[in-house]
Protein backbone atom coordinates (compact mmCIF):
# COMPACT_ATOMS: atom_id res chain seq x y z
CA UNK A 1 0.00 0.00 0.00
CA UNK A 2 1.22 3.65 -0.74
CA UNK A 3 1.75 5.55 1.94
CA UNK A 4 0.62 9.53 1.79
CA UNK A 5 2.92 12.09 2.28
CA UNK A 6 1.94 14.99 4.93
CA UNK A 7 3.09 18.96 4.51
CA UNK A 8 2.09 20.75 7.49
CA UNK A 9 3.50 22.83 10.13
CA UNK A 10 4.40 21.62 14.39
CA UNK A 11 5.26 23.73 16.99
CA UNK A 12 6.35 27.17 14.32
CA UNK A 13 8.25 24.54 12.11
CA UNK A 14 7.96 23.15 8.67
CA UNK A 15 7.68 19.43 9.00
CA UNK A 16 6.88 16.34 6.65
CA UNK A 17 6.15 12.63 7.12
CA UNK A 18 4.85 9.35 5.86
CA UNK A 19 1.60 7.79 6.82
CA UNK A 20 -0.86 5.30 6.21
CA UNK A 21 -4.10 6.66 5.40
CA UNK A 22 -5.85 5.17 8.80
CA UNK A 23 -3.21 6.26 10.94
CA UNK A 24 -4.27 9.11 13.40
CA UNK A 25 -2.38 11.85 14.43
CA UNK A 26 -1.05 10.75 17.12
CA UNK A 27 0.32 8.15 15.95
CA UNK A 28 2.47 9.72 13.34
CA UNK A 29 3.70 12.12 16.26
CA UNK A 30 4.74 9.00 18.38
CA UNK A 31 6.05 7.18 15.18
CA UNK A 32 7.73 9.10 12.42
CA UNK A 33 8.07 12.34 13.78
CA UNK A 34 9.14 11.22 17.18
CA UNK A 35 7.43 13.59 19.32
CA UNK A 36 6.28 11.33 22.18
CA UNK A 37 5.36 13.74 24.65
CA UNK A 38 1.98 13.42 23.43
CA UNK A 39 0.50 10.68 25.11
CA UNK A 40 -1.40 7.60 23.96
CA UNK A 41 -4.31 7.26 27.06
CA UNK A 42 -7.74 5.61 25.82
CA UNK A 43 -7.45 6.18 21.96
CA UNK A 44 -11.22 7.53 22.28
CA UNK A 45 -11.15 10.58 22.82
CA UNK A 46 -11.87 10.06 26.67
CA UNK A 47 -8.83 11.49 28.41
CA UNK A 48 -7.10 14.18 26.54
CA UNK A 49 -3.67 12.70 27.31
CA UNK A 50 -2.68 13.17 23.67
CA UNK A 51 -4.52 16.54 23.44
CA UNK A 52 -2.65 18.81 20.75
CA UNK A 53 -3.99 22.41 18.55
CA UNK A 54 -4.55 22.29 14.93
CA UNK A 55 -5.48 25.82 14.02
CA UNK A 56 -5.55 26.89 17.50
CA UNK A 57 -8.15 24.65 17.97
CA UNK A 58 -7.61 22.32 21.40
CA UNK A 59 -8.22 18.65 19.70
CA UNK A 60 -7.20 14.79 20.53
CA UNK A 61 -4.76 13.87 18.01
CA UNK A 62 -6.12 10.45 18.45
CA UNK A 63 -9.51 11.54 17.00
CA UNK A 64 -7.45 12.65 14.09
CA UNK A 65 -5.81 11.17 10.80
CA UNK A 66 -2.99 11.78 10.62
CA UNK A 67 -3.50 12.74 6.60
CA UNK A 68 -5.75 15.44 8.16
CA UNK A 69 -2.94 17.18 9.05
CA UNK A 70 -1.61 18.78 5.62
CA UNK A 71 -1.40 22.29 4.99
CA UNK A 72 -2.26 23.27 8.99
CA UNK A 73 -0.81 24.38 11.57
CA UNK A 74 0.00 22.02 14.88
CA UNK A 75 0.85 22.75 18.09
CA UNK A 76 2.11 20.19 20.87
CA UNK A 77 3.54 19.71 24.54
CA UNK A 78 7.28 19.73 22.76
CA UNK A 79 6.52 23.77 21.91
CA UNK A 80 5.71 24.77 25.06
CA UNK A 81 8.58 25.69 26.78
CA UNK A 82 10.94 28.30 24.67
CA UNK A 83 14.66 26.66 25.13
CA UNK A 84 15.19 25.99 27.94
CA UNK A 85 12.48 28.04 29.58
CA UNK A 86 9.62 26.67 30.86
CA UNK A 87 5.88 27.85 30.10
CA UNK A 88 4.51 29.28 33.72
CA UNK A 89 1.93 26.76 33.76
CA UNK A 90 4.88 24.08 33.41
CA UNK A 91 6.86 25.98 35.96
CA UNK A 92 3.81 26.22 38.41
CA UNK A 93 3.07 22.95 37.74
CA UNK A 94 5.93 21.00 39.16
CA UNK A 95 6.52 23.95 42.10
CA UNK A 96 2.81 22.98 43.22
CA UNK A 97 3.31 19.40 42.51
CA UNK A 98 0.23 19.28 39.94
CA UNK A 99 1.57 16.01 38.89
CA UNK A 100 2.32 12.44 39.78
CA UNK A 101 2.72 10.04 37.39
CA UNK A 102 2.92 12.17 34.32
CA UNK A 103 0.86 10.51 31.82
CA UNK A 104 -1.71 13.34 31.60
CA UNK A 105 0.13 16.31 32.34
CA UNK A 106 1.24 16.74 28.58
CA UNK A 107 -2.71 16.84 27.87
CA UNK A 108 -3.06 18.60 31.00
CA UNK A 109 -0.98 21.58 30.40
CA UNK A 110 -1.95 22.46 26.10
CA UNK A 111 -5.42 22.39 27.60
CA UNK A 112 -4.84 24.70 30.01
CA UNK A 113 -2.39 26.70 27.47
CA UNK A 114 -5.71 26.95 25.06
CA UNK A 115 -7.78 27.50 27.64
CA UNK A 116 -5.63 31.04 29.30
CA UNK A 117 -5.30 32.23 25.46
CA UNK A 118 -9.27 32.26 25.72
CA UNK A 119 -10.28 33.29 28.87
CA UNK A 120 -7.35 34.79 30.90
CA UNK A 121 -9.26 34.71 34.00
CA UNK A 122 -11.17 31.73 34.24
CA UNK A 123 -13.22 31.02 36.95
CA UNK A 124 -12.48 27.55 39.01
CA UNK A 125 -15.90 26.00 37.70
CA UNK A 126 -14.55 27.04 34.32
CA UNK A 127 -11.01 25.66 34.61
CA UNK A 128 -13.04 22.21 35.79
CA UNK A 129 -15.53 22.28 32.67
CA UNK A 130 -12.47 22.94 30.35
CA UNK A 131 -10.47 20.14 31.66
CA UNK A 132 -13.54 18.06 31.83
CA UNK A 133 -11.99 15.99 28.38
CA UNK A 134 -8.70 15.46 30.48
CA UNK A 135 -8.23 13.00 33.20
CA UNK A 136 -5.85 12.02 35.91
CA UNK A 137 -5.80 8.74 38.31
CA UNK A 138 -3.47 10.42 40.40
CA UNK A 139 -3.55 13.77 41.86
CA UNK A 140 -7.33 14.24 42.17
CA UNK A 141 -7.93 17.04 40.35
CA UNK A 142 -7.57 20.09 42.73
CA UNK A 143 -3.61 20.82 42.54
CA UNK A 144 -3.82 20.92 38.97
CA UNK A 145 -6.79 23.30 38.77
CA UNK A 146 -5.40 25.66 41.30
CA UNK A 147 -2.30 25.53 39.45
CA UNK A 148 -3.93 26.58 36.50
CA UNK A 149 -5.98 29.44 38.32
CA UNK A 150 -2.88 30.81 40.47
CA UNK A 151 -0.63 30.94 36.74
CA UNK A 152 -3.70 33.04 35.34
CA UNK A 153 -3.59 35.61 37.86
CA UNK A 154 0.74 35.45 37.59
CA UNK A 155 0.36 35.79 33.52
CA UNK A 156 -2.29 38.53 34.28
CA UNK A 157 0.20 40.86 36.95
CA UNK A 158 2.76 39.87 34.44
CA UNK A 159 1.05 41.44 31.61
CA UNK A 160 0.68 44.58 33.38
CA UNK B 1 -5.71 -2.18 9.38
CA UNK B 2 -6.56 -3.38 6.25
CA UNK B 3 -5.99 -0.86 2.80
CA UNK B 4 -7.93 2.27 3.29
CA UNK B 5 -8.03 5.31 1.22
CA UNK B 6 -8.34 8.64 2.24
CA UNK B 7 -10.15 11.51 0.28
CA UNK B 8 -10.33 15.26 1.18
CA UNK B 9 -12.26 16.84 -1.98
CA UNK B 10 -12.89 20.49 -2.29
CA UNK B 11 -16.51 20.23 -3.81
CA UNK B 12 -19.43 18.43 -3.21
CA UNK B 13 -19.36 16.91 -6.66
CA UNK B 14 -16.22 15.05 -6.25
CA UNK B 15 -17.02 13.97 -2.80
CA UNK B 16 -20.28 12.58 -4.11
CA UNK B 17 -18.56 10.45 -6.93
CA UNK B 18 -16.18 8.90 -4.65
CA UNK B 19 -18.55 8.31 -1.70
CA UNK B 20 -21.10 6.55 -4.45
CA UNK B 21 -18.46 4.90 -6.25
CA UNK B 22 -17.15 3.13 -3.06
CA UNK B 23 -20.40 1.62 -2.30
CA UNK B 24 -21.29 1.02 1.31
CA UNK B 25 -17.67 0.25 2.82
CA UNK B 26 -16.72 3.97 2.42
CA UNK B 27 -17.53 6.56 5.29
CA UNK B 28 -18.26 10.53 5.47
CA UNK B 29 -15.88 12.16 7.88
CA UNK B 30 -16.53 15.75 9.59
CA UNK B 31 -15.05 15.94 12.95
CA UNK B 32 -14.01 12.04 12.94
CA UNK B 33 -15.21 11.87 17.03
CA UNK B 34 -17.37 8.78 16.52
CA UNK B 35 -15.82 7.57 12.95
CA UNK B 36 -12.17 7.03 14.31
CA UNK B 37 -14.02 5.35 17.63
CA UNK B 38 -15.44 2.53 15.60
CA UNK B 39 -12.20 1.92 13.38
CA UNK B 40 -10.18 1.47 16.55
CA UNK B 41 -12.59 -0.55 18.33
CA UNK B 42 -13.11 -2.69 14.94
CA UNK B 43 -16.74 -1.61 14.80
CA UNK B 44 -15.98 -0.37 11.61
CA UNK B 45 -13.60 -1.16 8.61
CA UNK B 46 -13.90 1.56 5.44
CA UNK B 47 -12.32 1.11 2.34
CA UNK B 48 -12.68 5.18 2.30
CA UNK B 49 -12.55 7.74 3.99
CA UNK B 50 -14.06 11.00 2.62
CA UNK B 51 -13.47 13.77 4.42
CA UNK B 52 -15.87 16.78 3.91
CA UNK B 53 -14.30 19.66 5.64
CA UNK B 54 -12.35 21.12 2.31
CA UNK B 55 -15.70 21.60 1.10
CA UNK B 56 -17.07 25.31 1.76
CA UNK B 57 -20.41 24.97 2.18
CA UNK B 58 -20.17 22.34 4.70
CA UNK B 59 -18.45 24.41 7.32
CA UNK B 60 -20.07 27.39 6.30
CA UNK B 61 -22.11 29.28 8.65
CA UNK B 62 -24.73 32.06 7.30
CA UNK B 63 -27.63 33.99 7.97
CA UNK B 64 -30.41 33.87 5.74
CA UNK B 65 -31.75 36.84 4.06
CA UNK B 66 -34.99 36.02 5.95
CA UNK B 67 -33.14 35.85 9.38
CA UNK B 68 -32.60 32.43 9.70
CA UNK B 69 -29.67 30.34 9.70
CA UNK B 70 -27.56 27.90 7.71
CA UNK B 71 -25.14 25.02 9.17
CA UNK B 72 -22.73 23.18 7.48
CA UNK B 73 -22.90 20.15 8.54
CA UNK B 74 -19.24 19.44 9.44
CA UNK B 75 -19.07 22.92 11.28
CA UNK B 76 -17.76 22.22 14.68
CA UNK B 77 -19.52 22.94 18.33
CA UNK B 78 -16.83 25.31 19.18
CA UNK B 79 -16.79 26.80 16.05
CA UNK B 80 -20.89 27.42 16.11
CA UNK B 81 -20.40 28.53 19.37
CA UNK B 82 -18.30 31.72 18.60
CA UNK B 83 -20.58 32.59 16.44
CA UNK B 84 -21.88 36.21 17.08
CA UNK B 85 -25.27 35.90 16.45
CA UNK B 86 -26.30 31.91 16.51
CA UNK B 87 -26.41 31.42 20.22
CA UNK B 88 -28.77 34.03 20.71
CA UNK B 89 -31.23 33.31 18.25
CA UNK B 90 -31.15 29.63 18.79
CA UNK B 91 -29.70 29.23 22.37
CA UNK B 92 -31.25 25.15 22.69
CA UNK B 93 -30.22 24.52 19.96
CA UNK B 94 -26.23 25.61 20.59
CA UNK B 95 -26.64 24.63 24.26
CA UNK B 96 -27.37 20.80 22.59
CA UNK B 97 -24.23 20.80 20.54
CA UNK B 98 -22.20 21.85 23.14
CA UNK B 99 -23.52 19.21 25.11
CA UNK B 100 -21.42 16.73 23.01
CA UNK B 101 -18.47 15.65 24.67
CA UNK B 102 -15.24 17.66 26.07
CA UNK B 103 -13.60 20.97 25.04
CA UNK B 104 -11.40 18.99 22.66
CA UNK B 105 -14.79 16.94 21.06
CA UNK B 106 -16.19 20.65 20.86
CA UNK B 107 -13.51 21.32 18.77
CA UNK B 108 -14.09 19.08 15.64
CA UNK B 109 -17.42 17.42 16.34
CA UNK B 110 -20.50 18.82 14.37
CA UNK B 111 -24.32 18.31 14.22
CA UNK B 112 -24.11 16.78 10.71
CA UNK B 113 -22.00 13.85 12.36
CA UNK B 114 -24.20 13.27 15.69
CA UNK B 115 -27.21 13.30 13.18
CA UNK B 116 -25.48 10.94 10.96
CA UNK B 117 -24.27 8.72 13.45
CA UNK B 118 -27.89 7.20 14.13
CA UNK B 119 -27.81 7.28 17.64
CA UNK B 120 -30.90 7.30 19.69
CA UNK B 121 -29.08 9.87 22.48
CA UNK B 122 -27.48 12.36 20.23
CA UNK B 123 -27.90 15.67 22.06
CA UNK B 124 -28.33 17.85 19.08
CA UNK B 125 -31.38 15.84 17.47
CA UNK B 126 -33.89 16.72 19.64
CA UNK B 127 -33.05 20.49 19.82
CA UNK B 128 -33.15 20.22 16.03
CA UNK B 129 -36.10 18.84 15.60
CA UNK B 130 -37.76 20.98 17.93
CA UNK B 131 -36.23 24.05 16.03
CA UNK B 132 -38.07 22.96 12.74
CA UNK B 133 -34.61 22.79 10.78
CA UNK B 134 -34.86 21.26 7.61
CA UNK B 135 -31.63 19.27 6.15
CA UNK B 136 -30.40 19.44 2.93
CA UNK B 137 -29.05 16.13 1.56
CA UNK B 138 -26.69 15.92 -1.91
CA UNK B 139 -26.20 12.53 -3.68
CA UNK B 140 -25.85 11.22 -7.12
CA UNK B 141 -30.19 11.46 -7.28
CA UNK B 142 -29.26 15.44 -7.04
CA UNK B 143 -30.05 17.71 -4.31
CA UNK B 144 -33.15 17.47 -1.83
CA UNK B 145 -34.87 18.38 1.85
CA UNK B 146 -36.67 17.25 4.31
CA UNK B 147 -37.40 17.81 8.57
CA UNK B 148 -34.40 16.87 10.49
CA UNK B 149 -36.42 13.93 12.46
CA UNK B 150 -36.77 12.10 8.83
CA UNK B 151 -33.49 11.72 8.87
CA UNK B 152 -33.07 8.70 11.71
CA UNK B 153 -34.06 5.07 10.99
CA UNK B 154 -32.98 3.46 13.86
CA UNK B 155 -29.96 2.99 15.96
CA UNK B 156 -26.94 3.33 13.58
CA UNK B 157 -28.94 4.19 10.71
CA UNK B 158 -30.08 7.03 8.99
CA UNK B 159 -33.15 7.12 5.70
CA UNK B 160 -30.23 8.30 3.40
CA UNK B 161 -29.68 6.90 -0.17
CA UNK B 162 -26.75 4.93 -0.73
CA UNK B 163 -24.03 8.05 -1.97
CA UNK B 164 -26.19 11.15 -0.59
CA UNK B 165 -24.51 13.31 2.07
CA UNK B 166 -26.01 15.47 4.42
CA UNK B 167 -24.32 18.76 3.58
CA UNK B 168 -26.38 21.35 6.15
CA UNK B 169 -29.17 22.33 8.40
CA UNK B 170 -31.50 25.38 7.82
CA UNK B 171 -33.26 27.13 10.56
CA UNK B 172 -36.28 29.20 9.85
CA UNK B 173 -36.13 32.89 11.00
CA UNK B 174 -37.16 33.50 14.32
CA UNK B 175 -40.87 35.15 15.27
CA UNK B 176 -40.84 37.61 17.78
CA UNK B 177 -41.16 36.61 21.95
CA UNK B 178 -39.27 33.21 20.41
CA UNK B 179 -36.51 31.07 21.90
CA UNK B 180 -35.74 27.32 22.68
CA UNK B 181 -33.72 24.94 25.23
CA UNK B 182 -32.45 21.94 25.66
CA UNK B 183 -31.76 19.59 28.78
CA UNK B 184 -30.38 15.89 29.31
CA UNK B 185 -30.76 13.93 31.81
CA UNK B 186 -26.98 12.11 32.91
CA UNK B 187 -25.67 11.15 36.30
CA UNK B 188 -22.57 12.91 36.57
CA UNK B 189 -22.01 16.76 35.22
CA UNK B 190 -19.76 16.17 31.93
CA UNK B 191 -19.14 13.57 29.48
CA UNK B 192 -21.50 11.35 29.57
CA UNK B 193 -24.20 10.12 27.07
CA UNK B 194 -28.23 11.22 27.69
CA UNK B 195 -30.62 9.08 29.45
CA UNK B 196 -33.12 11.53 28.23
CA UNK B 197 -33.19 14.55 26.35
CA UNK B 198 -35.31 17.31 25.71
CA UNK B 199 -35.45 20.13 22.90
CA UNK B 200 -38.18 22.91 23.12
CA UNK B 201 -39.16 25.58 20.89
CA UNK B 202 -41.48 27.90 21.73
CA UNK B 203 -43.31 31.00 20.73
CA UNK B 204 -45.34 33.50 23.16
CA UNK B 205 -47.03 36.82 22.24
CA UNK B 206 -48.53 38.64 25.55
CA UNK B 207 -48.14 35.69 27.48
CA UNK B 208 -50.08 33.53 25.41
CA UNK B 209 -47.95 30.70 23.48
CA UNK B 210 -48.63 30.67 20.02
CA UNK B 211 -46.10 28.47 18.73
CA UNK B 212 -44.41 24.78 20.45
CA UNK B 213 -42.03 22.33 19.46
CA UNK B 214 -40.98 19.48 21.27
CA UNK B 215 -37.96 16.80 20.07
CA UNK B 216 -37.47 13.50 22.72
CA UNK B 217 -34.24 11.68 22.61
CA UNK B 218 -32.92 8.41 24.07
CA UNK B 219 -36.25 7.44 24.78
CA UNK B 220 -37.11 5.20 21.42
CA UNK B 221 -34.99 3.56 18.70
CA UNK B 222 -35.54 7.37 16.73
CA UNK B 223 -35.14 10.71 18.18
CA UNK B 224 -38.85 11.72 18.42
CA UNK B 225 -40.74 15.05 17.59
CA UNK B 226 -43.79 14.65 20.23
CA UNK B 227 -47.07 16.48 18.18
CA UNK B 228 -49.00 15.71 21.02
CA UNK B 229 -46.97 17.75 23.65
CA UNK B 230 -46.44 20.62 21.69
CA UNK B 231 -50.27 20.91 20.83
CA UNK B 232 -50.97 20.64 24.49
CA UNK B 233 -48.80 23.84 24.47
CA UNK B 234 -49.81 25.45 21.71
CA UNK B 235 -52.79 28.71 22.64
CA UNK B 236 -52.10 28.07 26.94
CA UNK B 237 -50.50 30.41 28.84
CA UNK B 238 -47.97 27.38 30.04
CA UNK B 239 -49.88 26.89 33.32
CA UNK B 240 -49.28 23.80 35.76
CA UNK B 241 -51.81 22.27 33.89
CA UNK B 242 -51.32 22.45 30.27
CA UNK B 243 -47.43 21.68 31.64
CA UNK B 244 -48.74 18.57 32.98
CA UNK B 245 -50.51 17.44 29.95
CA UNK B 246 -47.81 18.10 27.81
CA UNK B 247 -45.44 16.14 30.53
CA UNK B 248 -47.86 13.45 30.32
CA UNK B 249 -48.22 13.71 26.40
CA UNK B 250 -44.05 13.20 26.33
CA UNK B 251 -44.30 9.92 29.23
CA UNK B 252 -47.03 8.78 26.44
CA UNK B 253 -44.36 8.84 23.16
CA UNK B 254 -41.65 6.95 25.29
CA UNK B 255 -41.01 3.48 24.23
CA UNK B 256 -37.33 2.92 25.36
CA UNK B 257 -34.96 0.42 26.38
CA UNK B 258 -33.77 -0.70 30.19
CA UNK B 259 -29.55 -0.69 29.96
CA UNK B 260 -27.07 0.71 32.41
CA UNK B 261 -27.94 3.93 32.10
CA UNK B 262 -31.87 3.93 32.86
CA UNK B 263 -34.95 1.37 33.25
CA UNK B 264 -37.79 1.92 30.87
CA UNK B 265 -39.56 3.06 33.81
CA UNK B 266 -37.04 5.65 34.62
CA UNK B 267 -36.62 7.60 31.58
CA UNK B 268 -40.11 7.28 30.98
CA UNK B 269 -41.21 9.40 34.28
CA UNK B 270 -37.71 11.51 33.24
CA UNK B 271 -38.94 12.26 29.96
CA UNK B 272 -41.68 14.26 31.90
CA UNK B 273 -39.40 15.94 34.34
CA UNK B 274 -37.33 17.41 31.75
CA UNK B 275 -40.21 18.75 29.50
CA UNK B 276 -42.15 20.49 32.26
CA UNK B 277 -37.66 22.04 33.07
CA UNK B 278 -37.17 22.47 29.78
CA UNK B 279 -40.42 24.56 28.71
CA UNK B 280 -39.68 27.09 31.37
CA UNK B 281 -36.05 27.46 30.82
CA UNK B 282 -37.37 28.20 26.97
CA UNK B 283 -40.50 30.20 27.70
CA UNK B 284 -38.17 32.68 30.17
CA UNK B 285 -35.61 33.40 27.57
CA UNK B 286 -38.95 34.34 25.27
CA UNK B 287 -39.48 36.56 27.39
CA UNK B 288 -42.46 35.21 29.16
CA UNK B 289 -43.47 33.92 32.63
Amino acid sequence: MTKLHVSTTINGEPAEFLCEPGDTMLDALRGPLALTGSKEGCASGDCGACSITLDDRLVCSCLMLAAEAEGHQLRTIEGMATGDRLHPLQQKFLEMAALQCGICTSGMLVASEALLQKNPRPSEEEVRFWLAGNLCRCTGYDKIVRAVLETAADMREAAQ
Amino acid sequence: MTDIRYLSPSTLDEAIDAFAAAGSAARIMAGGTDLLVQMRSGAVRPALIVDIKKIAEMTAIEETAGGGFRVGAAVPGAELAEHARFGKVWPGVLEAINLIGSTQIQGRASAGGNLCNGSPAGDSVPAMIAAGAIVTVQGPGGRREMPVEQVPAGPGRTSLKPGEILVSFTLPPRPPGSSDAYLRMIPRTEMDIAVVGCGVSLTLKDGVCTAARVGLGAVAPTVLRVDAAAKALTGSKLDDATVNAAAAACRAACSPIDDKRGTIAYRTRIAGVLLKRTVAIAARRAGGN
